[in-house]
């Protein structure tokens, strides 16, 4: 099993889960920006944190053979704190990097206006550099979050299949599906959406637009979740080709649009370069 | 690898750069996209003794903006300040790679960005970091503890340029402490490490404790 994890926060975690991923098949990652759960205090912090994304944590993930790209943007928690506006004006130079794959995570925490006026930015800054977008939706008042959402998709002229809604479930999924966006599940070891749960969904929407990550960080989060849903999959009678396809293709596809993605042209191109075996990658660094 | 149209590109870039060196910036994290990524030399593949393809499409660009005749010698070490201290790894890398290359550069300045890739943990940047320039131009307590830094982080010495004619009795002494370190621990000591230790110097000083040509501690390559 190769093993795409669109969404997990690497610098929070150790070199412990990175040997775990590599040997459970990721060989590639995108980490979202974020906030740290200790809110930032100054625009430099952010500063310092984009270069780690770009620079260190690049450099961490391929010691483990697993090439890492990143998403930049002022989260949502954080684009309430009018000391940080500032942050928008440091995101054009990152969006212009290799690696670079998106403009993430955006969306809305508490729905507030400032949230809606930096995620409209964002989507202007996705335009104007030709990148795609993921959307952080809500954990409280997800519906509503998702539907104003979608909404400002619709109005951002962005087409739809530009944009990742993230962190979807049973109640969320079907208005994303319709909105003709890429799906997201964060599959988590607590209540909020788990492998299972996430079968089901594909057995109903199937695996058009359909993307699996761990969204790992900091708080209770396993970095295996992936594998974990791979093997759900397998279970409940999927067959190689599908989980290949929802674990790394899809990924690969919405990605590959920003034209930034590090992986070699094996990797990328061919969808059985590292199906058997994963010989092509082992001990090597994607060029 | 490059190919014709690759090579079209770069051709059209380094005209750009040649007339508006003040571009360069905007199009530097773009070169590998536009010119090509990956290795020169296959068993080399991390660039830590030659160029990668984007690393030396970036030099060419930064030599094109040098030689361009538009930028004197403050705005020169202002573009390379500006391109490293914004660039991501890749960025910084070709950045002290083109030290090496730009002689208009003022060693205050290239010797700022060398320390603080020096103070990196990224092999790629270490290895950049300690060539043609830093020979030239690191003090030579930096430059020796460059060279102890490559040891412990698996730079070959053979990406320090001419660190034959630096070698002195101070790192003889620091290579000695650090091959004891590693002995007592029972590790492998880099073949390099030897070498320096063997190397003549100009000011031969104190034996170092550790004999050279110790014939222990050789059970595996590293
Ligand atoms: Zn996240």
């Amino acid at each position: 099993m190769r093993i795409f994890d669109p969404h997990i926060h690497m610098t929070s975690r150790t070199t412990d889960d990175y040997q775990a991923m590599y040997d459970a098949g990721v060989r590639a990652v995108t980490e979202p920006a974020f906030w740290l759960g200790q809110p930032r205090t100054s625009v430099g912090s952010f500063r310092d944190y984009f270069d780690g994304l770009v620079g260190w944590e690049r450099f961490r993930a391929a010691q483990f053979g697993i090439t890492h790209h990143c998403t930049v943007a002022l989260n949502p928690k954080e684009a309430n704190d009018p000391r940080l506006a500032g942050v928008l004006d440091l995101l054009p130079r990152y969006l212009a990097k290799d690696g670079v794959v998106a403009v993430g995570e955006t969306g809305f925490d508490a729905m507030t206006e400032a949230e809606e006026t930096v995620f409209v930015r964002h989507l202007g800054l996705a335009a104007e550099h030709g990148l795609p977008v993921l959307v952080h939706t809500p954990h409280r008042d997800k519906v509503e979050g998702t539907r104003r959402s979608l909404e400002l998709v619709a109005g951002s002229g962005l087409p739809p299949g530009m944009v990742l809604i993230d962190h979807l479930n049973e109640v969320t999924v079907g208005q994303v599906a319709e909105a003709g966006c890429w799906m997201g599940f964060s599959i988590y070891p607590d209540t909020k959406m788990d492998e299972h749960r996430m079968v089901k969904v594909l057995s109903e929407y199937g695996l058009d637009r359909m993307i699996v990550n761990s969204a790992a960080d900091w708080g209770r989060s396993d970095p295996l979740k992936t594998l974990k849903t791979g093997r759900a999959m397998l279970d409940a009678g999927f067959g190689e080709d599908d989980v290949d396809r929802v674990l790394w293709r899809n990924p690969v596809e919405f990605y590959a649009q920003s034209g930034r993605l590090l992986l070699d042209d094996a990797q990328a191109a061919d969808p059985t370069a590292t199906w058997e075996g994963n010989s092509v990658l082992r001990g090597q660094r994607p060029v | 690898m490059t190919t014709p149209a690759a090579a079209a590109r770069l051709a059209e870039l380094v005209t750009r750069v040649t007339e508006h060196p003040n571009q360069l910036p905007t199009l530097f994290p773009a070169v590998a996209r536009l010119v090509g990524r990956g290795p020169t030399d296959p068993a080399d593949r991390d660039g830590l003794l030659t160029l990668r393809v984007e690393d030396d499409a970036r030099v060419t660009l930064l030599a094109a903006a040098a030689g361009s005749g538009r930028l004197d010698t403050n705005q020169l070490a202002a573009l390379l300040t500006e391109l490293y201290e914004e660039g991501d790894g890749d960025e910084r890398r070709a950045v002290l790679r083109a030290l090496d290359r730009l002689d208009a550069v003022d060693p205050r300045v290239g010797r700022r960005l060398v320390e603080d890739a020096l103070r990196s943990n990224d092999p790629r940047l270490i290895a950049a970091a300690m060539g043609r320039f830093a020979a030239r131009h690191l003090g030579a307590d930096a430059w020796r503890h460059g060279v102890l830094k490559c040891l412990f982080v698996g730079v070959p010495l053979a990406a320090v340029t001419d660190w034959a004619d630096r070698v002195d009795s101070e790192l003889v002494r620091m290579t000695a402490d650090f091959t004891a370190e590693r002995e007592a621990a029972g590790r492998t000591v880099p073949e390099d490490a030897r070498r320096i230790l063997a190397a003549p110097r100009p000011d031969p000083g104190p034996e170092p404790s550790e004999d050279p040509e110790h014939p222990q501690a050789r059970e595996g390559e590293r």
